[in-house]
């Protein structure tokens, strides 16, 4: 307790010793080098940036290893089954463990594989994981890396060019599973990004700022979390972040009773770990967007009240603490939904997945966008709510009132999916069954079965 | 800070790399690659005049060049498949049928 | 020199350098991959600017759709390389890097006296200002280029159908 409390003030104070070492650093380096910065600039902006990024890669290299197990010892529950066990107390060596292994592995390349690309892929894939981190908060102002004012659409940006490495790695290959796994899953992430950025639009509107850590302002200004305005909007995100991150009930492009292992087929060793943790840090990453905009990111009702009742001196230090520790909380509960959903549902049909896409999770978006504008607007008619410099301000009726209008604009919202998809057969197995006429079925039925 | 002209200068070597790949390509995709380039140049060119300025014009021009760009590319690539599909090749000198 | 300007050369180099690889290399994959450094450069440098939009949008629009295209069809259509075939006019190919130098030469004779009304500040190209005057003066232009992208969207669908037997 004593350590964290110290790091946590240690986090607070550091750019003043910090400062004084990049001084005395200065003092050694050539002249010629330091000359064009300030050691203050240099604290700031490089040296202070460094150490947190190296602080948060640790962080989250760690959480990822131990979401590895956490996903065995969980689908074990769930199947009844101990799992990993042996490695270390309760298995809790099992990630350490399988890093070894997999690093002393030897690392083959297919003598048909483009030998540029298919050691450039993995590097692609795990670079664009790993930069989104840099805008996340994780907690009040100086707990976070760097608080840009375009962090959403930084993360968005990232996040298309992160596709690139999986379609790469599939190609480059050579070799006619990884191809396929590739294209299917590159076709997945685009159509349902298109999805994500939609159903963000509509977050906006009550955000008002691009910026991670206003995101959480915003909220915290207001008092309320934003799942509560934007329901529909939060199920739409869940969903195409479970697609995006090409998980279970979507892991269609690493089918492995279909397609061997997807994209990652001819990859081995160290570098299909390297694939496994960027996989793994997307969905680290998407949980805490989804805290982040939707479940208040760092901020929970009513720590502010126990900030105040602190002295003047730790006000601060408690303040990250807690919030450190319930954006680590929500982000948990995330990814143990994201593990649950894997155990417990089927995998879709790929033109079902697509359909998905297009035709329920879009005109979702849209549609909320449009609703959510429409109530804002009327909030804002009614007198329920202000925008003072870009931050809303509102009375309890106002809240009340978007979050009622935001679950019951549930109700539009599945009326129109009904009403697009009402002669849409992919998800009506029944309706698939009799439309065939029986004379054109490729798979006849053997004799002992009736024709449903 | 640095100077407007740099970003002009550097906006005029792109374009001209871009010029040159459109003329010495023969393959038709790295022809339209070399064609998005050009735009990125103007797009800089476009930026830069926006921001030293202090006007917004430049930069909502690039938001239509994107657009523009994109819908480019969408068609282009589209008739490259189809050009494939026929005539098996994707050689720009090779689709001369319209030639005397 | 200043750090901005370190900077700067920095960027200019990888968008050069992308640039020139493009036309450099032989395989369209490794063309794409180099363009789409070079827009990572370019982003870059708008950023630099103050036009953060743009910076993203570059991103977003350039190497996260049309560049994904790009790779896609180069796949789909499972393009290696450029054939090794002599090019029908050979000098042609020669001349293109003199003519290019002299191209460029005789723009940055052109620019390399223009001076910026004001200095860049970081508010000029946030979301808000870029989203406030396309949503209101330049609505039409707007919304005009939507109808494009839906016209390119229904064209390139037809072209690239397959026809029915």
């Amino acid at each position: 307790m004593m350590i964290q409390w110290l790091w946590i003030t240690a986090l607070h104070v550091a750019p003043k010793w910090l400062e004084s070492l990049v001084e005395q650093l200065f003092a050694a380096l050539p002249v010629w080098l330091t000359s064009n910065l300030t050691p203050t600039d240099a604290t700031d902006f490089i040296v202070w940036p460094l150490l947190q990024i190296g602080v948060m890669l640790l962080i989250v290299l760690t959480v990822v290893a131990y979401l590895t197990l956490a996903e065995r010892k969980v689908s074990a529950w769930i199947q009844v089954r101990v799992g990993p066990n042996r490695t270390g107390p309760l298995g809790l060596l099992q990630p350490a463990a399988d890093g070894i292994k997999l690093l002393i592995k030897e690392d083959v390349i297919p003598f048909k594989a483009d030998k540029v690309v298919f050691t450039l892929a993995p590097i692609i894939s795990m670079v664009c994981a790993f930069i989104v981190l840099a805008v996340l908060p994780y907690g009040p102002h100086y707990a976070s890396i760097t608080n840009i004012n375009i962090g959403l659409l930084f993360i968005l940006s990232v996040s298309s060019v992160g596709v690139l490495g999986i379609i790469l790695g599939g190609w480059a290959s050579n070799s006619k599973y990884p191809l396929l796994g590739a294209l299917r899953s590159s076709a997945q992430m685009v159509s349902y990004e298109a999805a994500i950025g939609l159903t963000i639009v509509s977050a906006l509107i009550f955000t008002r700022t691009f910026s991670m850590q206003g995101i959480v302002e915003a909220q915290r200004s207001l008092g309320v979390w934003f799942i509560l305005f934007l329901f529909p909007s939060f199920i739409v995100f869940l969903v195409s972040a479970v697609a995006e991150t090409n998980r279970a009930p979507f892991d269609l492009a690493e089918a492995e009773s279909e397609l061997v292992g997807g994209f990652h087929t001819e990859y081995s060793g160290f570098r299909f770990s390297i694939f496994f943790i960027a996989e793994y840090t997307n969905m680290v990453v998407v949980s805490a967007i989804a805290a982040t905009l939707y479940l208040g990111g760092w901020y929970v009702p009513g720590m502010d009240w126990v900030a105040a009742q602190l002295p003047a001196a730790y006000r601060e230090a408690a303040l990250t603490l807690m919030g450190v520790t319930a954006f680590s909380i929500k982000c948990g509960a995330i990814l143990y939904l994201f593990i649950w959903m894997r155990w417990t549902f089927p995998r879709y049909r790929y033109d079902q997945l697509m359909e998905l896409g297009w035709k329920w999770l879009m005109p979702a978006a849209l549609a909320n966008i449009v609703l959510t504008a429409t109530i804002f607007i009327l909030g804002k008619e009614l007198g329920l709510v202000r925008s003072v410099k870009g931050v809303l301000e509102m009375a309890w009726q106002g809240k009340v009132f978007f979050t009622v209008a935001g679950f019951l604009s549930l109700f539009p919202i599945l009326a129109l999916l009904n009403a697009i998809n009402r002669n849409s057969r992919s998800f009506n197995l029944r309706a698939q069954r009799t439309t065939i006429p029986l004379s054109t079925r490729k798979v006849k039925l053997s004799p002992g079965v009736k024709p449903a | 800070m640095v100077p407007l002209s740099w970003y002009l200068i550097l906006s005029a070597a792109l374009f001209a790399i871009g010029a040159v790949g459109v003329f010495v390509k023969n393959n038709i995709i790295s022809t339209l690659l070399c064609l998005e380039l050009m735009l990125n140049a103007a797009n800089l060119a476009f930026v830069a005049f926006s921001i030293f300025q202090g006007t917004i014009e430049g930069q909502l021009f690039v938001i239509l060049v994107m657009a523009v760009a994109a819908a480019e590319a969408g068609v282009g690539l589209a008739i490259v498949i189809a050009l494939f599909r026929n005539r098996e090749t994707l050689d720009v000198d090779e689709s001369s049928l319209l030639k005397l | 020199m200043t750090f901005q300007q370190l900077l700067f050369i920095g960027f200019a180099a990888l968008v050069l350098g992308g640039g020139i690889a493009v036309v450099l290399l032989r395989n369209p994959l490794y063309g794409a991959f180099a363009l789409i450094t070079s827009f990572v450069g370019l982003s870059a440098l708008y950023v630099m600017m103050g036009a953060q939009f743009i910076g993203a949008a570059q991103i977003v629009v350039y190497a996260g759709a049309i560049m994904m295209l790009f790779v896609f069809v180069i796949m789909l259509l499972n393009v290696r390389a450029d054939e090794e075939r002599p090019p029908r006019h050979r000098f042609l190919v020669w001349l293109a890097a003199p003519l290019a130098l002299l191209l460029s030469a005789g723009l940055w004779l052109a620019v390399a006296g223009v001076q910026g009304d004001r200095a860049p500040s970081g508010e000029a190209g946030t979301v808000e200002r870029v989203g406030k005057n396309l949503m209101t003066r330049y609505l039409l232009p707007f919304e005009l280029t939507s109808v494009l992208i839906l016209l390119a969207v229904v064209g390139a669908l037809h072209l690239a159908k397959r026809e029915k037997e």
